[in-house]
């Protein structure tokens, strides 16, 4: 790895909180790491970070990106390498409580530092349209619009989308921040009869290309006890190879869509109703 | 498809149908924040061209519907400036289009 990289920064992000913006940022940073890809994935949720509970390094976390942008820790202090995958590294939130404490010039020198050293740049936003998530996506080239097919969470999703249309660094030189769409918790055998909105339902109202759905399932769960990204801790399960799909697309690469469907047994698909 | 989905189609297509409204009303807002202020000072200022009003008795509201929005204008006029008794009220209502397909480009669909 002589050559000098040129990293992708991609927000991921939704407006809404508890759709899945850091399950999936973890399991698509592992993923990319797994295919191969140089990553660091940043938790910009100032005062409120999980991200490093979720990928299991919170008990390593010394330096945070507040003192780098402050200069009180150099970069590479303060990047956690991932012991599973050498070339997975995290740059932890610090848990302070200034909400000032991210600046737009801090955030654009940790990201210009970091494009030469990695292929990609993973932004955890937090949830909210407060500055913390619109530095999370100043300085993108794509973003990840993490949704869950419910009605609150497309309308916060459609205001994100207006807001990377505005207010991104691409943006403002009139170019045009990648969008797609990463549809998380979703039940198959509710959108089949009609209880919670179709992927076809949300792609016609918020009008960006998709690029996964995850289905829900009780692994997401149990990889985030157990301090590891879903694509790590269960890389067989259908969550997790939906975001390994999702991870291939965002290389670039052309992988069928597979929508995820009903796996009941007869006495569920008879009996559904009470059970779901 | 079973036989419950035949006599009853879930709540999904309601929530599809009040994002569709709601989001078309909140993205016109957001590319054109003020649109009624602007609407109603041209608007008066047209009409004042030709007749006198107070523009304390000025009212114009927006209905916005899923596939036709009205606009109305109500202005009430004093008989004393000449204007036929029958015409003291007028109302103009216009249909304007929503824009339900959206400015962004459709790309990616399931197969």
């Amino acid at each position: 790895m002589k050559d000098k990289k040129s990293a992708r920064v991609v927000v991921v992000t939704s407006g809404k909180g508890g759709v899945g913006k850091t399950t999936s940022t973890a399991a698509l940073g592992a993923a990319l790491a797994h295919l191969g890809d140089k990553v660091v994935v940043i938790d910009f949720d100032v005062g409120l970070r999980n991200l490093d509970l979720v990928m299991g390094a919170e008990r390593r976390v010394v330096f945070d990106l507040i003192n780098v942008i402050h200069g009180v820790a150099k970069l590479p202090q303060a990047l956690i390498r991932d012991k599973r995958l050498e070339n997975l590294h995290l740059l932890p939130a610090s848990q302070t409580r200034d909400k000032d404490a991210l600046s737009e010039e801090g955030v654009a020198k940790v990201i210009a530092e970091l494009r030469s050293k990695f292929d990609w740049i993973i932004c955890d936003s937090p949830a909210g349209i407060e500055r913390g998530a619109t530095l999370a996506m100043r300085y993108a080239d794509a973003a990840v619009i993490v949704t869950n097919p419910e009605v609150s969470s497309v309308r916060d999703s459609d205001r994100i989308i207006g807001l990377l249309d505005s207010k991104t660094e691409k943006a403002e030189r009139g170019e045009c921040v990648d969008k797609q769409l990463l549809i998380t918790r979703y039940h198959p055998w509710r959108a089949a009869r009609g209880e919670m909105l179709a992927i076809d339902d949300v792609l016609e109202i918020l009008s960006i290309p998709l690029l996964g759905i995850i289905p829900e399932s009780e692994e997401v769960l149990r990889a985030s006890n157990m301090g590891s990204p879903v694509t790590l801790n269960s890389p067989a399960s259908p969550p997790a190879r939906a975001y390994f799909d999702a991870a291939r697309r965002l290389k670039g690469e052309t992988i069928p869509m597979h929508i995820p469907s009903e796996s009941r047994g007869i006495f569920n698909k008879l009996f559904g109703r009470k059970a779901a | 498809m079973n036989l419950f989905n035949w006599f009853s189609r879930g709540s999904a297509p309601i929530a599809r149908e009040r994002l569709q409204i709601l989001l078309a009303h909140e993205r016109n807002e957001r590319d054109h924040p003020d649109l009624l202020g602007v609407l109603r000072e041209e608007i008066l200022a047209l009409i004042s061209r030709h007749i006198s009003f107070d523009p304390d008795k000025v009212q114009i509201k927006m209905d916005r519907g899923k596939s036709v929005s009205t606009l109305a204008v109500d202005i009430e006029i004093p008989n004393s400036f000449g204007a036929p008794a029958e015409v003291s009220q007028q109302r103009r209502p216009r249909a304007k289009r929503l824009r339900t397909d959206g400015a962004r480009a459709m790309n990616q669909r399931l197969a």
